[in-house]
């Protein structure tokens, strides 16, 4: 029973890191980079559903809502503003742009909500008791994992049903042919990165429900797992940012619950390790060889 | 002295740019070390003078990995963390054994060194053969292990010699070592090591930069430096050449970390206090920003820019709230600066005729 | 002018279905390839490759885009490792040897999309070809022991000797990524000579080259190859090149050889000019 308990746990965790994941692996698959900041636009999205909600008294859903759109709109700003101009920069050069964007949102939300945590309620509070009372099952965990499928699922029909959809595939392929098709590339990446952005969002909320506090480095951490989790599970793959979120907040759950509390992370770290050795595109991502 | 011109002007322009360097390092020391001494600095400088050569140290260290080979390691400051903490155990145990502390120091120097070139080939043998943004992840993933592996660390000496305790499941405690009448412990897990004897000193900061720079700089302007730059612009062709990948992509890396290492020990010893939680990722980063406003390839340039970027907030106290956010925007800005094509066509505009003869 | 009416060498034939120059017909060849082939996924990118390079030999590998060629190096120097068949080197099995063992054993090669170390000067780029040559270790260098000063003096000595073929010694210290064009692929071929080959491959070294610039290089090539006495094998897509400089040429069609011959042999080959230009309409 306990174990099953764990395993819920890291499964509603690895709920949050999947949808986290998908904004990582949708930006890497288009633009060829590491969004650093992702994590961090996950924290302000937190703090911009704390402030709707404590400030504004907005009901949940709104303040969600409000939430999203302040994030795609940051996101929008972020790719705009210090991306775009290093298109054809090595990924070294990006990177370290993403670092310090990282770092400016990180001291930005320092500086206008102050460095102490604050304390943030479940969206949604109360225990769904299973098997009689044994198996507690709080309803924030059921809401994250089905946010999570219905996210993947949309994501999913959307990159394979919709205009806007094909035309991000075809720009992670080939941008060049891509922009000789008339797709409009920047239109096109500006979008991912909303869309990315607004997943964020979505996740700070959940992410805060989780561990009930909220503070300026919240997302770092997070943000960084997220982003081995879709690479463990394939980077640009969307099923493989599912899989690889899920199976991190499996095993981050277990390695705590079974082994050590302060060295979870770290094998969490290592388990990456492991894989990225034995198969260096991830579970499902594809080998794409070198031309020589 | 017409001699000595002609044998000037005759130097290549990166010996000379090597000499400037040296140059630099020994005239600066040779100011700031007599001012010291005298007192006339005040308390806030003096104390950032061993910490400011351990960075330089480290932004050089990373320069190689980052800028020679080319490759992006974001967990740098673990190898920093390995030294120190080695390097604070070497010092504290050997207190009776070897009473001088510029010899222990030199000893724990060299001891941290080796630990982390040690780490450096446990983290490199498997990691270097990934490329680009895995590298990056995974020296990241690296740098938070080690970290969290040394907050596990118990470590106490007595006369029997040195315990060490792994504390995975957090259940045991100092009481464990069982440390005989007049033992005491060095590293305290989560807390790390406290009651370190300081024996940093900023003359032995001043020789580990000399001796860094001299194997950095002979590095790069040998053999070995080549085929490692040759890996970093093109791999498939290096190898077409016969240079053998792995041997020469570790060899940069572990110099890197061994240096870093040798930076740690340096600053481990400065502090009577000190956690593994201070090597975490964003003093990676921290050192990474030095590098590359510094000039990715350019050593002096690291030397120059951590420097500035130490002291500097030091200066701007009043602002000290927005020395991040400050670095944060300053570090884009560069990064546009230097990377977008606009500004690019621009520079070249200006500076066409010299493009050609640049020298490498 | 490009000289087309060179003596031809006599070639003679050897086992593999193969021609070498008969002045070679006494040494051991060069490179014997058996039953060579590759696959991608269910494609057949090369099979079935058989040839034989005498020791002093210019040889010619041509056929239409997409035909293999490039694969062929590739396979030749252990980019990719072949499905099937053999490759002797200098009577050598170089089965499961790396790339950079094949660079010590004596093949070098130079790409179709130029791979210079485009940030070290032009020096630097033909020094690192000498690297295998002269060897001191890290620990000397960084020391800077008198084995150091010694090596790095006959390295810079050899490497400006060696640019001295295209006459770019006094570009030494240009940075290699700011030469034009056609200097790039020049220094691309000094620095794969300096690795001290026995066999030369050469991957589209005129792309990009006007007439005069070709007829240069086809003076330069047999220049390379009386100097040094190694055998060349070169890809090329133009024509008068390859019939001006080739001694024995091996066409490819969809991975396969289609036909081997001296040039007078390939241009008269009806399968050939079918490769090229498709067929012939009836009349």
């Amino acid at each position: 029973m306990e174990f099953l308990s764990y395993l819920i746990s890291g499964i509603s965790l690895g709920s949050i890191y999947a949808i986290i994941a998908l904004g990582y692996t949708m930006v890497y698959g288009i633009a060829k980079m590491l969004n650093f900041a992702h994590g961090d636009v996950i924290m302000v999205g937190g703090y911009v559903s704390l402030l709707a909600m404590s400030e504004l008294g907005a009901p949940v859903w709104l303040a969600v809502l409000v939430s999203m759109v302040v994030c795609t709109v940051l996101g929008i700003v972020i790719e705009g503003l210090a991306y775009r101009p290093l298109r054809q920069a090595t990924s070294l050069a990006v990177l370290i742009t993403a670092i310090g964007v990282s770092y400016f949102l990180q001291n930005a939300a320092r500086l206008v909500w102050g460095p102490n945590p604050r304390s943030y309620s479940a969206v949604i509070s109360g225990t769904l008791p299973l098997f009689g009372g044994q198996l507690p099952i709080s309803y924030i965990s059921i809401v994250t994992v089905a946010a999570c499928i219905v996210i993947m699922a949309g994501l999913t029909w959307f990159t394979g049903n919709t205009k806007m959809g094909k035309a991000m595939r075809a720009v992670s392929e080939d941008k060049g042919a891509s922009q000789l098709m008339g797709i409009n590339v920047n239109r096109t990446i500006s979008i991912t990165f909303a869309i990315g952005s607004a997943l964020a969002a979505v996740a700070g909320v959940l992410l805060c429900s989780f561990t009930t506090s909220l503070m300026p480095t919240t997302g770092s951490m997070p943000g960084i797992k997220a982003f081995t989790a879709a690479v463990f599970g394939g980077i640009g793959s969307i099923p493989g940012a599912f899989l690889g979120g899920i199976l991190l907040g499996i095993i981050e759950s277990m390695a705590k619950a079974y082994i050590s509390t302060q060295l979870a992370n770290a094998i969490v770290f290592a388990v990456l390790i492991v894989v990225l050795l034995v198969r260096p595109t991830g579970l499902l991502g594809k080998y794409v060889p070198e031309k020589v | 002295m017409h001699k000595i011109k002609s044998w000037y002007s005759g130097l290549k322009k990166a010996t000379k740019t090597d000499f400037a360097t040296y140059l630099g390092v020994i005239l600066a020391f040779l100011i700031v070390f007599p001012l010291q001494q005298k007192g006339i600095l005040s308390r806030s400088v003096s104390g950032m003078l061993i910490p400011l050569c351990a960075y330089i140290v480290m932004a050089v260290s990373l320069n190689l990995t980052v800028g020679i080979l080319g490759e992006l390691s974001l967990g740098h400051a673990g190898f920093m963390s390995v030294g120190a903490f080695s390097g604070i155990v070497t010092a504290m145990s050997l207190q009776s054994a070897i009473p001088s502390p510029a010899v222990r120091l030199c000893l724990a120097i060299v001891v941290g060194a080796v630990c982390a070139g040690v780490a450096g080939v446990i983290v490199g043998v498997p990691v270097l053969r990934l490329h680009g943004d895995y590298l990056a992840i995974v020296t990241l993933a690296f740098g938070e292990i080690i970290r969290d592996l040394i907050t596990c660390l118990l470590v106490g000496y007595d006369s029997r010699g040195l315990h060490v305790i792994f504390n995975a499941s957090g259940s045991r405690t100092l009481e464990d070592l069982h440390l005989a009448e007049g033992g005491f412990a060095i590293i305290k897990g989560a807390q790390g090591a406290t009651g370190t004897e300081k024996i940093s000193t900023f003359f032995a900061g001043f020789v580990l930069i000399m001796l860094t720079l001299i194997i950095v700089l002979n590095l790069v302007r040998s053999r070995s430096g080549r085929a490692i730059m040759a890996l970093r612009d093109n791999r498939i062709a290096a190898e077409s050449v016969g240079i053998n990948v792995t041997k020469y992509k570790l060899m940069g890396f572990i110099t890197s970390a061994a240096l870093a290492g040798a930076a740690g020990a340096l600053y481990g010893l400065n502090y009577s206090n000190l956690s593994a939680t201070k090597f975490d990722f964003n003093t990676s980063i921290l050192v990474l920003v030095f590098v590359v406003l510094g000039g990715l390839g350019n050593i002096w340039g690291s030397i120059i820019a951590t420097a500035v970027l130490y002291v500097l907030p030091e200066a701007l106290r009043g602002f000290a709230d927005y020395r991040m956010l400050i670095y944060a925007i300053v570090l884009i800005l560069v990064m546009l600066a230097t990377n977008s094509d606009s500004v690019r066509n621009l520079y070249s505009r200006l500076f066409q005729r010299k493009e050609a003869e640049r020298d490498a | 002018m490009p000289e087309n009416k060179r003596p031809r060498t006599k070639m003679v034939p050897v086992p593999s279905h193969s021609i070498i120059p008969e002045r070679d017909a006494d040494k051991s060849p060069i490179l014997e390839c058996s039953h060579l082939g590759i696959d991608f996924g269910g494609l057949k990118a090369v099979d079935d490759f058989n040839l034989t390079i005498g020791r002093t030999e210019i040889a010619g590998l041509i056929g239409p885009n997409g035909a293999g060629k490039t694969t062929v190096f590739n396979l030749l120097t252990k980019v990719y490792q072949p499905t099937r068949g053999t490759i002797l080197l200098d009577g050598m099995d170089t089965a499961g040897k790396t790339t950079a063992q094949l660079s010590r054993m004596g093949i070098a090669r130079t790409f179709q999309n130029i791979r210079l170390f485009s940030n070290l000067s032009v020096e630097d780029n033909v020094k690192i070809g000498l690297h295998n040559q002269e060897q001191y270790s890290m620990l000397t260098g960084v020391l800077r022991l008198p084995k150091y000063w010694r090596q790095e003096k006959a390295a810079h000595e050899r490497a400006l000797e060696l640019l001295s073929i295209f006459d770019m010694q006094g570009m030494a210290n240009f940075k290699a990524g700011s030469l034009p064009y056609g200097v790039q692929r020049r220094l691309e071929i000094v620095r794969a000579l300096a690795t001290g080959p026995s066999l030369l491959l050469l991957d589209e070294p005129a792309a990009g080259m006007n007439p005069s610039e070709t007829a240069e290089l086809m003076e330069n090539i047999i220049k390379i190859r009386d100097t040094f006495q190694i055998a060349i094998m070169l890809i090329e897509h133009d024509m008068n090149l390859v019939m001006g400089v080739c001694e024995g040429i091996c066409v490819l069609n969809f991975g396969q050889i289609i036909a081997k011959g001296t040039a007078e042999e390939i241009q008269a080959n009806p399968a050939v000019i079918e490769a090229y230009l498709g067929k012939q309409k009836e009349a």
